[in-house]
């Protein structure tokens, strides 16, 4: 220690402690970042990033950059020499398929333009447009000019039920073609109802199991387990088996007389909400579980000795203990379900899409990533301002995931 | 997955020492064309084949030409990606010269459907979107239009329809009585759309939608649909392998075709041509349908008798290219819905949340 101040010598020592602890963390430091931050930042970063005609289309970019409003003989020419060095590359497919996403029917407007193009003569803005009268839509330049920068807000605005009409202006598209904003309100609510339906069914069974002797309440948590091990194919397919038209309960319900129709249960709104139920359940259960365990009954018996009635002992003095339960699993359910994916496409017919099922198709049909990145952005967005709004309210800190 | 398969397929195409090397689909139809073409072109010439499966070979294909690399010299692709890939300059380009004429001597180019001969593919069959009922839920009147499955008075009872904007609006103005011939031209006016949706709201309340092929022949088993749209391909097989009670009605089908097409700068191109050639002759094209109930592409098989591998089971009547299943039939305008797709399903999952 030798001529060497104590605070300088301390805080040496603690730098090497916080380096030998910093290495202990950085396989799963690591591990996130691979697996968790970049391909959650590659998304949104598709979300906002296409360049598929800035890059195949040159020219016109370059007129775009430098003139504003309709599109001179300039632009045409442009235009026409961009079709034919994508003829040349065979890029037209590309551009076309990133025009198309805006603006329905024009990807063979372009295939069939860089097909053509190397006939055409000048002057362009008549030889183009005779070929097809849409070269000439003043909404196809606008499209064109929003694409033709490689970071664009359009797939944000269409998953808004936003568009951009031929001057520019942020409009709302049709009435009949308008679809997430209602799918994200119905996503939204679904969940919370599901999440409403988990807490009423499972609050009492994890007191259930909180209060019984622990041998008895073993084997009803192994009843409660059992299903959360098991295959969620599997689960949801037997909810086919039993709830549709002519499954066991309606066969059950139609022989015993109760009722003469056989009632839709599955395929709709009803055999979504009943299959997530049964399969977000546990979600609910287990946290409830843990934080009921340990609450002593003491507390409950000396309200009811002081003369609570035991609706007011329970409200009052029980409920409150077992807050912190409740938001971790509310708050765990109704995330899962904002999200969820599978169930709703196998039972959900049409009434009961979630929003994420319209992600999948944007991911696997349309081929649309940069739409399927914005919605899920938004999602994402949505879900971090309830837990946000969650923290205000109740305060992270309260919840007990077990 | 699909990187592994193309591993594969580089992998055992030097092992096998094989002179024409398919990336087909497996399944039953990579079954079919094995029995029917490459088994009996290696004992008709000595040239030797090899069979790989893959989930789409349309993917392997863009890797191998992209990354220089081509080990397959014939591939099974669907209309659209032969289009695409033919855009793209992934395919080598067909003369149909170079193909064998019908028995008769007309010459190939006049003797396939219209559409079955493109700039890089031949197609080889012909599968379809039809519907079928379950017989025993009509014991009197049995539909026969694609009208009558939009006729809930006539034949109440739930329908099965694939959930997607495609065949589905086809086929609503189909059944609304536009002929087959003016529903793309229809379909790409406001009111065309409008219409068609329009008579999808007919039954709306009465669809159960499905995703999986799998999936009709099953909801007609349960008893969960009483008709329900099916690729035809499908409906066939539950029929014989399992006995079930199950009627095509043809009228309004529609149908698209499967192609056989040559990777650009694949290896022994002589022999992958000769392999075409000789497989899409009248014969050997026909003898598809012993194994699967696709139609084959030439006007000249109508001379030929194909039976079911069963030995009995005439396939004239189960075939989406028979004369009679083709009276009212669209061909699905690959074209249309490049352009029209992301427009029109975002219309029709806007209806169905409705």
């Amino acid at each position: 220690m030798e001529g060497r101040p104590l605070k300088q010598a301390l805080a040496r020592a603690q730098s090497r402690a916080k380096r030998r602890a910093l290495l202990l963390v950085v396989p799963l430091l690591l591990f996130i970042v691979v697996t968790f931050v970049a391909p959650i930042g590659q998304m949104l970063l598709r979300s906002v990033h296409n360049d598929a005609f800035a890059r195949n289309m040159p020219n016109v970019g370059a007129w775009f950059a430098e003139n504003d409003g309709a599109p001179t003989e300039d632009a045409f020419a442009a235009l026409v020499a961009d079709l034919r060095l994508a003829r040349e590359n065979r890029t037209a497919g590309e551009v076309g398929t990133r025009i198309n996403y805006e603006l329905g029917g024009t990807r063979s407007l372009f295939t069939s333009g860089a097909r053509g193009a190397d006939d055409l003569e000048p002057p362009f803005a008549t030889s183009l447009v005779e070929d097809d009268a849409k070269w000439a839509d003043p909404q196809l330049w606008q499209v064109m000019r929003t694409a033709s920068s490689a970071y664009t807000a359009s797939f944000y605005l269409a998953a808004l039920d936003l568009t951009r009409d031929g001057d520019g202006n942020i409009v709302r598209v049709p009435e009949g073609r308008a679809v997430y904003l209602a799918l994200f309100a119905k996503t939204f609510a679904l969940s919370a109802l599901i999440t409403a339906i988990c807490l009423l069914l499972g609050y009492p069974v994890a007191h259930l199991l909180a209060t019984l002797p622990l041998a008895k309440s073993n084997l009803l948590m192994i009843l409660v387990l059992l299903p959360f091990w098991t295959s969620l194919l599997v689960r949801t397919t037997s909810w086919m088996v039993l709830l549709q038209e002519q499954g066991v309960i309606n066969n059950t319900l139609v022989a015993t007389g109760i009722t003469d129709t056989r009632l839709p249960m599955i395929y709709n709104q009803t055999g979504t909400v009943i299959a997530m139920v049964h399969i977000l359940l546990p979600f609910m259960i287990l946290p409830l579980y843990s934080v009921m365990r340990p609450i002593r009954p003491h507390y409950v018996r000396a309200a009811r000795s002081l003369g609570a009635t035991s609706w007011t002992a329970f409200r009052r003095v029980y409920l409150p203990q077992t807050v912190p339960g409740i938001g971790a699993g509310a708050l765990l359910v109704f995330i899962l379900a904002v999200g969820y994916y599978i169930t709703p496409a196998l039972v959900g017919g049409a009434s009961g899409q979630l929003i994420s099922n319209l992600i999948a198709y944007h991911m696997q049909d349309s081929l649309n990533w940069s739409m399927a990145a914005a919605l899920a952005a938004i999602l994402l967005a949505a879900v971090l301002l309830l837990y946000w709004l969650y923290d205000r309210l109740i305060g992270i800190d309260n919840m007990k995931l077990g | 997955m699909k990187k592994l398969l193309v591993l594969t397929a580089a992998l055992m195409a030097p092992a096998a020492h094989a002179d024409v090397t398919f990336l087909g689909w497996g399944g039953a139809y990579g079954r079919a064309q094995t029995e029917a073409h490459l088994k009996p072109f290696t004992e008709a010439t000595g040239i030797r084949t090899v069979m790989t499966d893959t989930d789409n070979p349309a993917a392997p294909v863009k890797a191998m030409v992209e990354a220089n690399n081509v080990t397959a010299n014939l591939v099974s692709l669907e209309q659209a990606d032969v289009i695409r890939l033919c855009d793209e300059g992934l395919l080598e380009e067909i003369d149909p010269a170079s193909l064998a004429p019908a028995p008769d001597g007309t010459p190939a180019a006049d003797d396939f459907l219209p559409g079955a001969l493109t700039d890089c593919g031949v197609a080889t069959d012909v599968w379809a979107t039809v519907f079928a009922y379950d017989d025993s839920r009509f014991p009197d009147a049995k539909p026969t239009t694609i009208a009558d499955f939009f006729d809930l008075e006539k034949f109440p009872g739930k329908r099965g329809i694939r959930k997607g904007a495609k065949t589905t609006l086809e086929m609503a103005l189909m059944a609304d009585g536009v002929p087959a011939s003016e529903v793309y031209d229809m379909l790409e006016t406001p009111e065309g759309i409008d219409r068609a949706f329009a008579k999808l709201d007919t039954i709306k309340s009465e669809v159960v939608w499905w995703e999986a092929g799998a999936q009709p022949p099953q909801l007609l088993a349960d008893g969960e649909v009483v008709m329900s749209t099916v690729y035809n391909g499908r409906i066939f097989a539950a029929a014989m392998n399992e006995n079930k009670p199950f009627v095509t009605v043809w009228d309004g089908m529609q149908y698209e075709f499967e192609v056989y097409a040559i990777p650009k700068g694949a290896p022994d191109l002589d022999d992958a041509m000769q392999f075409l050639s000789w497989s899409t002759e009248t014969q050997n094209l026909a003898n598809l349908t012993k194994y699967i109930s696709y139609g084959p592409t030439r006007k000249s098989t109508a001379a030929v008798k194909k039976t079911w591998e069963d030995g009995t089971t005439d396939m004239e009547a189960h075939l989406p290219t028979s004369p009679q299943n083709m009276t009212n039939s669209l061909e699905t305008s690959f074209e249309f819905w490049v352009d029209y797709d992301s427009e029109l399903n975002e219309r029709f999952n806007a209806w169905l949340a409705s």
